[in-house]
This record gives structure tokens, sequence and C-alpha cells, in this order.
């Protein structure tokens, strides 16, 4: 099918009133006027569908823009004048309202009225569970997210009549309905995508992959792989704020000194995913305005494997966190765009925030007092291994880490790992003896975050880490509320233990950082990392 | 007759390497690092997930299997689906082609009306400035990476002085694409009589052509001034000097076309490696050209979208040079003659 063909088609059946006319030119006031926002993104997005297999994560910024779901998270402003998203305030999006049931095995959904597709038509329950059963059942991430909020099987989805939807819960959850939230459970114009669907394919993902069908602020109206796509505001959408901006236009540039050439020449509007030495200089030259958050639930660290000797000695893993040049990391490895992790002064946390300052900091003397009661006064060899494709951070962090390490008696051979191969040798198979890592929980609790990085067999546990007590920790709190008494006395013993143990020593929590022009104001910095369109404005 | 026998003949020795590259291409892309099927899982998946995609991928054969598969779907003129970009590899690789070849050839033009000339007046003028001139450019062409030359240019041209487009690939967001004939956007706009856009799109390419062509500026200007060198003091030179012909007449009619053999030869390999060569420069001015959707597919370890590249590249290759070689079948007297 040709491009033509398809903003042809894509356009009959998104049938909105307002799309981008078969002009050859746009007008002028597109690339001029303040109702068009530019933006470049370097990473190329491959499909419209989140749900698809294969669809990469710069692709999930679509999902988040066109696509509502029934709750949203809701903003706050930060001490330093940035907006966050807040994790603590769940909105209603598609459902005006919902209820938790006594035994909070169950909730309940209302359907706004005011939900309408793009087509016209009313979302309903039968929507809402078309889309969330093809979550689950098309595998792969939706279904792994999905299962963070006990939902795995399309029976626990419930339409009780057209504007009323129920999900059943295997067991309360604080989980279930923040997972709601998320980009996953997006709701689509089942009937539309029905009418595409075939044998082989039942749930449309041919179809979906290139003509989005449902009810978001913005519609998309022109898809150039791997060149730029256009948004197109709904005018229709009343789920919340009309947002400013009438048409943005994604432009995809891979390279990060021209996306920052056509920014401080004003040319484009924004691009998120500043590297750090550009967001440092452009904040201090004024040429744009540079603004981030820290990313909720997300560190840089470094894993020591403790399946491999002498990382399974926990002195070993002391000393080295005692040997880190942790401010050197943090001012050339990230430009000062993350906030310190380290320098704590209590061994056992007195509050749940998390994450908060582990109890080393950079004291040779103590490292190798360590290095010698672990019996390795002459030091050992050992490897220490990062991703190419996050070479920006992870290269000048690794050689100051060899560095440093060198002075405790430490010979580490940097080994770089391509992009395409990091998951299977860090995560999958979990083979590297010292390496660099960097998860982020999108549920904004510590036993999430414990759940995925310190449990033994989970994904990112590249560390290999095996602890009894973390694990019965971590299995009776992730789905306690966290006004249960028993939740603040489980969340310091884990992180207690994490600073004893440390499997994964904590660089830093890095920031997400936007660069744009002066004039632009509410760009929220989301959990998903994503640009999220709806706040967007030029002044 | 003589002649296309021969012609004839070339043609059919070009059917070997394609289907060595073929069979290389497929093993090659095996012997990557980095399991697609766990890729395409996405990064939460589980060993279930993973199975499945693997047996959708049709990964599950042994190899020699697969190889068959992979034939039989060539010989549809099927090259599969990319799995990154959920598109067949063959429409993906036609929609970019162009761009990449457009560029490409903008590049090599510019760089063939600087580098001949200049050949030749080095050749002419042995030790004069001009030689000088023409010795320092093959130097910087050689010796300056792409990425460099285009990022240097992009900070002179567009960052400091204005004078260029935003380096954003081959329209500015102002300008949608005309309607597709070539799929070379100058084209398909002047056909259109979209003067605007023809322009707008000659604009785009200004920049990025500069940096190809001073790349491939060296090896043609020096086989220019090799060629030009060795012509100029032959023996039929001599005589037609001694003969009482004009400077220039000597030059660009009994020189220059014996020259003009080798040069022939160098641009079709300079076009042919210009074509793989310019991924950099793609990246640098944000050219959806095949280059990037190369690397793009070599790091997802797209295995049909890259063993597709690999091969229109081949056959971009192969037809390259079997065109030169039948042009310089037609156009050298000597050749014919030999045999």
């Amino acid at each position: 099918m040709k491009r033509r063909d398809f903003l042809r088609a894509g356009s009959a059946t998104i049938g909105g009133a307002a799309l981008l006319p078969f002009l050859r030119a746009l007008p002028a006031s597109a690339a001029a006027g303040d109702d068009t926002l530019l933006v470049v993104i370097g990473d190329t997005i491959n499909s419209l569908d989140l749900h698809r297999t294969g669809t990469n994560r710069p692709s999930y910024q679509v999902a988040v823009n066109i696509y509502d779901r029934l709750v949203r998270f809701g903003t706050k402003t930060l001490e330093d004048g940035t907006i966050a998203y807040d994790s603590t305030v769940i909105e209603p999006e598609i459902a005006e309202s919902w209820e938790v049931a006594e035994d909070g095995k169950s909730i309940t959904f209302k359907i706004s009225p005011k939900a309408k597709f793009w087509d016209g038509s009313q979302v309903t329950a039968e929507d809402v569970k078309w889309s969330f059963d093809r979550a689950v059942t098309l595998g792969g991430f939706p279904l792994t997210q999905m299962k963070a909020g006990s939902m795995s099987s399309p029976e626990q989805f419930v339409v009780v009549d057209e504007m009323t939807f129920r999900v059943d819960l295997p067991a309360p959850s604080k989980l279930a309905l923040p997972d709601l939230a998320v980009p996953v459970p997006l709701v689509i114009n089942s009937k539309v995508a029905m009418e595409h669907a075939t044998e082989d394919d039942p749930w449309a993902t041919e179809y979906l992959h290139e003509n989005p069908a449902g009810s978001g602020p913005y519609k998309v109206t022109r898809w150039d792989a791997g060149q730029q796509f256009v948004y197109e505001r709904n005018e229709d959408w009343a789920l919340g704020t009309l947002p400013p901006m009438k048409r943005v236009i994604v432009r995809e540039v891979p390279s990060a000194a021209t996306r920052r050439a056509l920014l401080e020449r004003g040319d484009v509007d924004f691009y998120m995913d500043v590297p750090s030495k550009d967001a440092k200089e452009m904040a201090e030259s004024g040429v744009a305005k540079v603004e981030g958050a820290p990313i909720d639930n997300c560190l840089h660290v470094l894993g020591l494997n403790v399946a491999m000797a002498p990382f399974d000695n926990k002195l070993v893993r002391q000393a080295i966190a005692f040997a880190l040049p942790y401010e050197d990391i943090l001012a050339a490895g990230a430009y000062g765009r993350g906030k310190p992790m380290w320098g704590g002064t209590e061994a056992s946390p007195s509050t749940t925030e998390w994450p908060q300052p582990f109890p080393y900091a950079t004291d040779l003397e103590k490292a190798k007092a360590l290095m010698e009661e672990a019996g390795f006064a002459d030091g050992f060899e050992t490897t220490l291994s990062y991703n190419l494709g996050l070479a920006d951070w992870m290269e000048p962090t690794a050689l100051l880490i060899q560095e440093s390490l060198a002075k405790i008696g430490i010979t580490a051979t940097l080994d770089k790992i391509p992009g395409a191969n990091w998951r299977t040798a860090a995560l999958v198979e979990k083979r590297l003896p010292m390496h660099l890592e960097n998860f982020g929980g999108w549920l904004n609790y510590p036993d999430y975050y414990f759940y995925w990085a310190y449990i033994e067999g989970h994904l990112f546990n590249s560390s290999n880490y095996s602890n009894p007590e973390i694990a019965s920790l971590v299995e009776e709190t992730l789905t306690m509320e966290t006004d249960d008494p028993a939740y603040e006395p489980n969340i310091k013993r884990m992180i207690e233990i994490a600073f004893e143990d440390v499997p994964r020593i904590p660089l830093y929590q890095p920031y997400l950082d936007a660069a744009m022009k002066p004039e632009v104001e509410g760009y929220v910095s989301w959990f998903h990392r994503q640009l999220a369109v709806t706040n967007m404005a030029k002044g | 007759m003589e002649k296309l026998s021969r012609i004839f003949g070339r043609v059919v020795q070009a059917i070997p390497p394609v289907f060595g590259v073929t069979l290389i291409t497929f093993l090659l892309t095996r012997a990557l690092p980095g399991d697609p099927a766990v890729f395409f899982a996405g990064l939460m998946a589980n060993e279930d997930t993973i199975a499945q995609i693997r047996a959708e991928l049709g990964l599950d054969h042994s190899l020699p299997v697969q190889f068959l598969y992979y034939l039989r779907d060539l010989l549809h003129g099927d090259l599969g689906n990319s799995l990154s970009t959920g598109r067949p590899v063959l429409t993906e690789l036609m929609s970019r082609l162009p761009a990449s070849l457009e560029l490409t050839l903008a590049g090599l033009l510019l760089s063939m009306a600087i580098a001949i000339p200049l050949g030749v007046l080095a050749a002419t003028r042995p030790g004069s400035w001009v030689d000088h001139l023409c010795r320092v450019l093959v130097t910087a062409g050689v010796s300056l990476p792409t990425f460099f030359t285009g990022l240097f240019l992009i900070y002179i041209f567009y960052y400091l002085l204005g004078w260029a487009p935003s380096p954003l690939g081959r329209l500015d967001f102002l300008y949608l694409s005309p309607p597709q004939v070539t799929g070379f956007y100058s084209i398909d706009a002047a056909l259109a009589g979209d003067w605007e856009v023809f322009w707008a799109s000659l604009r785009q390419m200004i920049l990025p052509a500069i940096t190809l062509s001073l790349f491939a500026l060296a090896p043609i200007a020096r086989m220019t001034r090799a060629a030009m060198l060795a012509a100029l003091s032959g023996e039929y030179v001599r005589t037609a000097r001694a003969n009482g012909l004009g400077g220039a007449r000597v030059i660009w009619v009994y020189a220059f076309r014996n020259a003009a053999l080798p040069v022939l030869t160098t641009l079709g390999m300079v076009f042919s490696f210009l074509l793989g060569a310019n991924v950099l420069v793609e990246k640098v001015f944000s050219w959806p050209g095949i280059g990037s959707y190369a690397i793009g597919a070599l790091v997802a370890s797209d295995y049909a979208a890259v063993q597709g590249f690999v091969l229109c590249m081949a056959l971009l290759f192969v037809v390259v040079n079997l065109f030169i070689d039948v042009v310089l079948t037609l156009i050298d007297p000597r050749i014919g003659l030999e045999s």
C-alpha cells in the first residue's frame, strides 16, 4: 500500500472533521504559528499499536497521546517549577467514577457519557473489555504489564452493562488501579477494529498497526515511516481540558548534534532525551530552556553478580561500594543531571522514601580494609560490562569505575556489549559479573522495584541476588495498601537489607531532560519517559 | 556481433555472484550475535512468548530448510516482512532506495563536475597551483570522515550563517512530498510542475551532496590525473602535437578519451561505494535512506531487513559494474579488436 493510499484509507476510517488537507505544502501558519508544535525525536517509531509484537519503546508515545484509558495519573509542580506526573493522584478519564468492592477483589467503573471515539460513537464497556482482552491475549510485554496489576485473563474483565465495566481481581492489590493508568490498558474502538479483523488476525493487529482507532485528545493524521508523524487535535475530546496545541509534527532526527542545532537555531520547538552534556550546556547558555525531573523509581546502578566469585562475598561488594567515585560519575557521566544516591547516614532507613541514598561514599581506606578482611588484599581481576546502546552515560561511568577500582587492587577489563545482545546477556542469562544497569519501575512503589530487581529469577535482577527474607517481604507487601500497618516496617526492612547486601550499588537517580524554546510551556515529565502532548503549549 | 556476444557473456557472469551473495548474506545474518526472537518478544517477555515468537519467525527450522524457504520467497519477489517496522522489506527498500540514490547521484555528479576538470588541469600543468589544489582537496577528501564534514558544514552554513535550510531530511516541515513517480523528489516535483517543492528538495540536498562529493572527489580526481598523465605521455599525443594539432583538441579528443576508460571504471566503484558509505551522512542529515534503515535493522537483528538490504546493495553493485563494463565494451575500440 502506498503511503498516500494509506493516508486516505486512514482518514476515511478515522472520519474526523479536522483532518490534514492534502496540500502540497502545509499552510504557512503550520510551521510558524502558535498552534503547531515542532518536535524532533532521535529514535524511529515502528508502529501505532502498542500491543503489537515488536513495537519498540519510542512508539509508546503514540499510544499515550491518541488513546484514552479508564483512569490517568495527575500532575504536580516540583519545587524548581518543573511539572511531573503525580503517582499518588489518580484522575478519571474514560471512567467518570469507580468503586472498589468491600473485599477489594473487584473494581467497578462507570463509563463517562462524554467519552466518544473519533467516529462519534460512545465508548462502551464492550470496547473496554475488548481492548483489555486484547492486551492480555496478545502476550509479550502488554500481558506482563497487566499482570503487575493482577490482571492476566479475559475472564477478569466483565461487562456489567453498556456503561458499567468491572475488573475482578484474585486478591486485593494496591497496584491494580495505578496499573490501569499506564500506557498498556488503552481503549480501542472495538467496532472499527473488528471490521478489519480476520480469522488469522482476530485482534486486527495488521490494521491497528497503521490505523489507530481511539478516543484520545490527538489523532495521527500522517505517518511517514522512518521520517515523521503528525498529531492533529481531536476537537471533540471532552475528557479533560482541550489541549492547547492544534497540531504537533514529530520529525525523526537521528543525530543528537543535529537535534541540538535545530533547537538552538529556533527551527524546532522541542526535543526529549537530551544527552546530559547538552542539557547542562544549553541550560547554562540560556539559548534554550531545559526541564527535567528525576525519574521516579529509577536508578542507575552498578550490578555485582552474586552467583560469581568473588562477588558472592558481601565484604567485596561493600568494598566496591566504598571505592566508587560517585561525585565524578555524576559530574562526568551525567553532567550533574542526576540525584545523588550515596552518602546516606543511616544503616537502617528511617523513612520509606525510595530511592534514597545508600550509606556508602567514596572512602578508599575503608574499601581497602574491607578487601583485606574478605581475603582479597591483593585484589582480583574481573570484567565490567556495559551496553553500547546507552554508551552516552555508561562509557564515561565505566571508565571512572575502572580507574577507581584499580586503586583498591581490582583490575576490571571493560566489556562493551552491543544493544541487541544486552538483554540476553545481562537480564536473561544474567551472566555478567560486574555491569551497569538502569531499571526503572512504571509503578512508583519501592516494593515494585524490589519485585523486579531483587527477587531471584526476576528479569531485572541481573545480579542473581537471592534472599528469602526479601522474597517473602515483597510477596507480602506488593499488593498491600500503603496505609497498612505492616507496610512501612516491611519496606524499611527491604531497604535495610539492600543497604547491607548491596548486590546493586546505586550511582544516582537519573533525570529525564527535555529541551525547548523559551516560550514552550507545559512539559510534563512522565514515568513512561515519553512525550505526552496534552499539556504542551506555546506562550 | 563480437561485441554483442561479449556483452552477453558478461551478463551471464553476473549470475553466480548474485547467488553467492544470497547464500553468504543468509549465513552471515544467522551468525549475527543476538536472538531476534528474544529481541522482539520485548523486555518483559517470558520463555513461552519467546518460543511462540521463534516459531512465528520460522526460526525453529534447521538452517538448510530456512534457506530453501528463503530462496522460494525470493523467487516470488518476496523479501519477507521487516519485524521492526511491520512492513514488507521490499516496500521499505523501494521507498528508501530512491532517497539514497537521489542523494548519491547528486553527490557523484557534483564530485565529477569538480574532480574531472581538476584532474585534467592538474595533469596538464603539473606542479602549478591547480596541481597543489588538487592534492589538497584529495588529501582532505580522503582524510576527513564524512560525519565530520557533515557536522562541520551544518555548523558553519546552517548553525552559524543560517544560509542552508535545516538538516531535516528530504523536505522541510513546510512541504509535503510530491506525488510519487520516480521516487526522486526533485524529479517528481518537476514532473508535477511544483517548483516550490522542487527548489525546496534541491536546497535540502546541497549540504549532504557536498559532504558526499568531498568524499568521492579524491579517487576520481586522482584517477583522472594519473590517467591523463599517462595518456599525455603517450606516443599518439606526441604524434598529434608533432602534427601541429591544437592544444585543446589534443587534450580533450586524444588524451581524455583514452583516459576516460579507467575514470569510468573508478566511477562505477565510487558510486557503489558511496551508496553504502553514506549511512553516516544519512544519520547526520536525517536522510531517510536505506543506510539508516540497514543500521536500525542490524541493531534489531531484523534478519529479513538486513538480508534484503545486502541483497539490494549486491544487485546494485553487480548492475552498476555490468553497466560500466558494457559501456566500456561499447566505447573502447581496442576491446572489440583484441579477441
